[in-house]
């Protein structure tokens, strides 16, 4: 270590672009920032629980690869030697795998997620794998097998869900880094109640093989990390083609770094008036916004727009996503992997008692849910209607994204909950994710980026929604909101 | 009133690829267990189904030789169940928009007449794995090789009548999937597979109700099953017991020759069918259409046409010639290179046919090729032997001896056309039996077959039997 | 729609291979129905003509050539099994 600034601390604090240019002119090496993580999380990670399995001796091993490759000149990805973490639902060969479930407790992946491989191939140092909400059902992280996850900011608080293990890894920087997955707001939910920086990418817009299915036709990869920068230099990396994934989109994958700096000035900003309404905490609304104006400060242009069947999304959502994943999970029957239930008397036994032991409360609800609105006699009222009724949905931003460039609202209607506070009603539950979910239902790209503290002091994200395969422009605002403020780059105390 | 009998069949085809219909896994048959089951054919969590190209083609061909519509737009379901051969939960299978619409398959029925059977429609879907009892106590083993081969079903109307008309239609639609090249209809391995749906009523009432006997792999047991189960309805019907013909699945077993109830399929009555979120619509332009039309081969009907008309054959003949693609073929080779279409139907349709089903062997199997069977038959047509002969010289053919000539002449069967030779041997004939030949003299025309066969044994059968017969009357005259 | 009866959370139950006691059942009859009722708020939309969205972007199938791409890893992938024999995944007796 050539400076003194350079302690473990130090390392932690710094952004892939420091990390990168820091380990390509020798400054340091990915073996100390990669010990200086392992290092923090052996630290912080007991009073956060965010990560299910750290690969510490895997971690170290391949710093040590990789430092070499960087030296000869094998890797010059922005992402050689930059520790990351990934949600415990994308497969990672030879490191267990739970999706947060029991009914995986012993699922040794033999093989890589499509994401995986990208940030294997790109030099990434893989510290371990995150908590979250079982099979990525929740919105809270409660549902983990695995405990739940302590938000950085307050540890009495839920850190949101379902990526709250990353959002909350992130936040406390036991990760500089993380993959999450968004099927209903997965991604924003958690780094706005974690005060980070995540996108979730237009559907299809990054590989879905190997990453543990909720529900197929919403789930999407994304980046959580503290910038904006930070998020687009990880998108350049993951999204893109994969013949492995038929969902998957050929759409040309843009360097999203390039355009991270142009100007605001022109920028149309709709504001969903739906997304204003009763049910948003005042708190809340008061600094979103404040954050909107400064960036009408910058030239951008506000106005208002409607989503008319907005108010729809979430009991469609909540028909549709479960309904794929009562058949998803089909497949966890106790046969060829996972866990299996003790002497099972008969082939039901086995396949009744396994996934009635395997999975949790909330994961049998929304199988249930599903199976019943798949059911015969139901289907046309449940699924199809929801399957319509998602298309006016989409057919609001459509028509919204013809007057406007970006649509701004919260990502929730609060700030962080307590935990236990909604665990025994899964309808207010589900209500948090009422902002979220019409963009899922959309397929569009959203993204929370951190913009004001409450007076408790829990972090609040602005949720930014572009047009399909405009993830460029999100991350551009985004950094230049971030050139101006550093609510994003704020610590919570306690982890400093 | 006669009863009528109500049948439609559902046949499962496995589609000749390479790969499986979702995965890179070989479709190879017989291989060690689960050693042709990927992480696809597993269903490891977060894997992904990938369609295959070659399976869309296969449908869409099938559907052009059905006259049927093809759907340009399809779509894949899931149909959700439990079973250890299953390991998704559901099976991936095409359900409200099939890759084959409406369609028909004309079969010949016994009197020569055809009748035109419809069929609904067929779909692509993926097949499951096997379950192994044998060398387990209370446990099955789960072989996953088959999992995910591709399949087409093929489900026809209710428009079949007897076990008869059931067969015909089975073995129209096994010669039709092989001409296409898209099955190789290999029952015993279970490439073509039958479920047949039997009902009894009388006519002008409604159909009765309809008994699925699953998984019948030979023509033979399709026949049986279907007429023990219609005997078994009717039965219950004369008994008054209608009520205990019941709709469910029911398994033939051909060693006891009856039907009986499938317990597995008692709860799977509600599939919960929805769109695959996985996969996305399948769309065949008209120019793809187009394109596949165009390699289509002449299919058996066309072909049977043109046998009668160009090589002036029965319908018969040309039916039976038209079974299998390589049969047909081979025919044309042998009637084109003898000269005589007629010498080449009869050999095929008597002599080789009835010596494959001897050996219970299949067409494709024949051991001897179409230049080779050219070689005897024109021996037999330049009179170097005697259809008597070229039987004795094709069995040494089938069993690997060589050529036809080569066969003639190391056993040195070359046809006696001389007839000095002739006359040589019926002249030691007529001076060793005086007696007969005094009575053949007397009026006894009968005896005359007598001194052929004396004659024809004398040779060892190589006398040419026209010279012989003239030579022989000439000498008994006296 | 009416709420969820004890049959049919059984009868769901069983479809989905879900072992539930009465007591459960009695629970996920209640929940089940909360959950329902936020549903039927789409009762009342006209859908009339409206396509059914299946993807977000209405999207079509990309075709896989056929060739076979995959190897045997047999053994690897049974390492990770709860119970195998001569190469076969063990289960209960199956019952045709």
């Amino acid at each position: 270590m050539s400076q003194t600034d350079t302690t473990s601390g130090a390392l932690t604090a710094l952004s892939i672009k420091a990390l990168h240019q820091g380990i390509t002119s020798g400054q340091f090496s990915v073996m100390e920032v990669t010990k200086a993580y392992l290092d923090r999380i052996e630290r912080f990670d007991p009073a956060l629980n965010t990560y299910i399995t750290v690969t510490q001796e895997s971690a170290l091993k391949s710093a040590e690869v990789i430092d070499n490759r960087i030296r000869a000149g094998e890797l010059t990805s922005p992402l050689a030697g930059v520790p990351y973490a990934l949600k415990d639902l994308y497969c990672t060969t030879g490191v267990l795998t739970t999706a947060g479930s029991k009914i995986l407790n012993n699922f040794i992946s033999p093989y890589d997620a499509h994401v995986a491989t990208q940030l294997k191939k790109a030099g990434g140092v893989l510290l371990g794998k995150n908590n979250m909400d079982e099979f990525a059902m929740g919105s809270s992280n409660e549902s983990s097998a695995y405990g739940c996850v302590r938000n950085p900011w307050n540890t009495e608080h839920v850190p949101g869900g379902s990526s709250g293990g990353g959002s909350a890894a992130v936040a406390a920087r036991l990760a500089p880094m993380v993959l999450g997955s968004d099927t209903g707001g997965s991604i924003r939910q958690p780094a706005s109640f974690c005060g980070i920086t995540g996108i979730k990418p237009t559907y299809g817009r990054i590989s879905r093989y190997g990453m543990i299915a909720y529900a197929s036709s919403l789930d999407q990869c994304g980046p959580m990390a503290v910038s904006a920068e930070d998020c687009a230099l990880t998108l350049n990396v993951i999204a893109g083609f994969d013949e492995r994934d038929s969902t998957c989109s050929t759409e040309a994958v843009p360097d999203y770094t390039a355009t991270l700096n142009n100007p605001l000035a022109g920028l149309r900003i709709g504001i969903p008036k739906q997304f204003f309404a009763e049910g948003l905490n005042n708190e809340v609304a008061t600094i979103i916004q404040a954050a909107i104006k400064s960036l009408e400060a910058q030239g951008a242009t506000v106005k208002e727009v409607d989503l008319p069947n907005s108010h729809l999304a979430v009991p469609v959502y909540y028909i549709l996503a479960p309904a794929e994943a009562s058949s998803n999970l089909s497949r966890f029957d106790g046969v060829r992997y996972g866990y299996r239930c003790e002497n099972p008397k008969d082939l039901t036994d086995l396949y009744k008692r396994t996934r009635a032991e395997g999975f949790g409360e909330e994961v049998k609800r929304r199988i249930m849910v599903g199976a019943y609105a798949l059911s015969a006699g139901y289907y046309d009222a449940y699924y199809l209607k929801a399957q319509q009724v998602r298309r006016l949905i989409k057919d609001d931003f459509v028509q919204a994204f013809k007057e406007v460039d970006v649509l701004m609202g919260p990502c929730a209607p609060t700030a962080a909950f307590k935990i236990g506070e909604k665990i025994n009603d899964p309808v207010a539950m589900y209500l948090e994710d009422l902002y979220t979910i019409p963009v899922s239902l959309a397929g569009l790209p959203g993204m929370s980026i951190p913009v004001g503290f409450t007076q408790a002091g829990l972090p609040v994200g602005m949720q930014l929604v572009g047009n399909y395969f405009n993830e460029a422009r999100l991350l551009n605002i985004a950094h230049q909101y971030q050139q101006m403020t550093d609510w994003h780059t704020r610590m919570p105390a306690q982890f400093v | 009133m006669e009863w009528e009998i109500v049948i439609g069949l559902e046949i499962h085809a496995q589609l000749a690829t390479q790969s499986k219909i979702f995965s890179g896994s070989s479709t190879a048959y017989g291989a060690e267990p689960n050693t042709q089951a990927n992480l696809v054919d597993l269903a490891m969590p977060g894997v992904l189904p990938v369609l295959n190209k070659k399976a869309v083609e296969f449908g869409v061909k099938l559907g052009l030789a059905l006259d049927a519509e093809i759907g340009k737009r399809s779509v894949f379901a899931r149909k959700n169940y439990f079973y250890p051969d299953l390991p998704k939960g559901y099976q991936i299978s095409q359900f409200e928009l099939p890759i084959v619409g409406k369609g028909h398959l004309d079969i010949e029925l016994e009197d020569g007449t055809v009748k035109r059977i419809g069929i609904t429609r067929a779909h692509l879907e993926e097949d499951a794995g096997k379950s192994v009892h044998e060398g387990f106590v209370s446990q099955s083993g789960i072989d996953l090789n088959r999992a995910s081969t591709p399949l087409l079903e093929i489900v026809s109307e209710p428009d079949i009548r007897s076990a008869k008309e059931a067969v015909a239609y089975v073995k129209k639609l096994h010669s039709l999937v092989r001409y296409l090249g898209i099955c190789d209809g290999n029952m015993q391995e279970g490439s073509f597979r039958c479920d047949v749906n039997v009902s009894v009523h009388k006519p002008n009432t409604p159909f009765g109700t309809r008994v699925e006997i699953k998984n019948l792999n030979s023509f033979r047991f399709i026949e049986r099953a279907i007429n023990y189960e219609v005997q078994r309805q009717i039965d219950l019907n004369l008994e008054g017991k209608k009520d205990q013909i019941v709709q469910e699945t029911v398994l033939f077993d051909p060693d006891k020759g009856e039907t009986r109830s499938m317990r597995s399929k008692e709860d799977a009555n509600d599939y919960r069918y929805f769109p695959d979120p996985d996969l996305l619509p399948v769309m065949v332009t008209d120019a793809e259409i187009e394109a596949i039309r165009a390699t289509l081969p002449e299919l058996p009907d066309t072909k049977k046409a043109r046998f009668i008309s160009e090589y002036g054959l029965s319908t018969y003949d040309a039916g039976l010639l038209v079974q299998s693609r390589d049969e047909a073929e081979y025919f044309e080779t042998v009637a084109k290179s003898t000269g005589d279409a007629k010498l080449a139907a009869n050999w095929m349709n008597g002599e080789v046919a009835a010596r494959l089903n001897r050996a219970e062997l299949e067409f494709e199997q024949l051991p001897i090729k179409a230049d080779d069977l050219v070689g005897l038959l024109k021996r037999i047509q330049d009179n170097t032997i005697s259809n008597k002969i070229a039987k004795d010289v094709f069995e040494a053919m089938w069993n690997g001896e060589g050529t036809a000539d080569s066969i003639i002449e190391v056993k040195g069967l070359v046809q006696i056309t001389d007839t000095g030779a002739i006359e040589a041997i019926i002249d030691e004939i007529i001076a060793a039996n005086p007696k007969q030949v005094a009575e053949y003299r007397s009026g006894k025309d009968k005896m005359f077959g007598f001194f052929v066969g004396q004659a024809m044994k004398a040779s060892k059968g190589k006398a040419n039997p026209a010279t012989l017969n003239d030579l022989l009357k000439q000498k008994l005259a006296g | 729609m009416a709420a969820i009866t004890i049959d049919e959370v059984k009868k769901v139950a069983n479809l989905a291979r879900l072992a539930v006691s009465d007591e459960n059942a009695c629970e996920y009859a209640s929940s089940l129905s909360n959950i329902l009722v936020l549903a039927d708020q789409l009762e009342a939309i006209d859908t009339q003509g409206i396509i059914p969205m299946a993807n977000p972007h209405d999207a079509i199938q990309r075709l896989r050539e056929d060739t076979v791409t995959e190897t045997n890893h047999r053994d690897e992938y049974q390492q990770i099994a709860p119970e195998v024999e001569d190469g076969l995944y063990l289960v209960p007796q199956v019952i045709d």
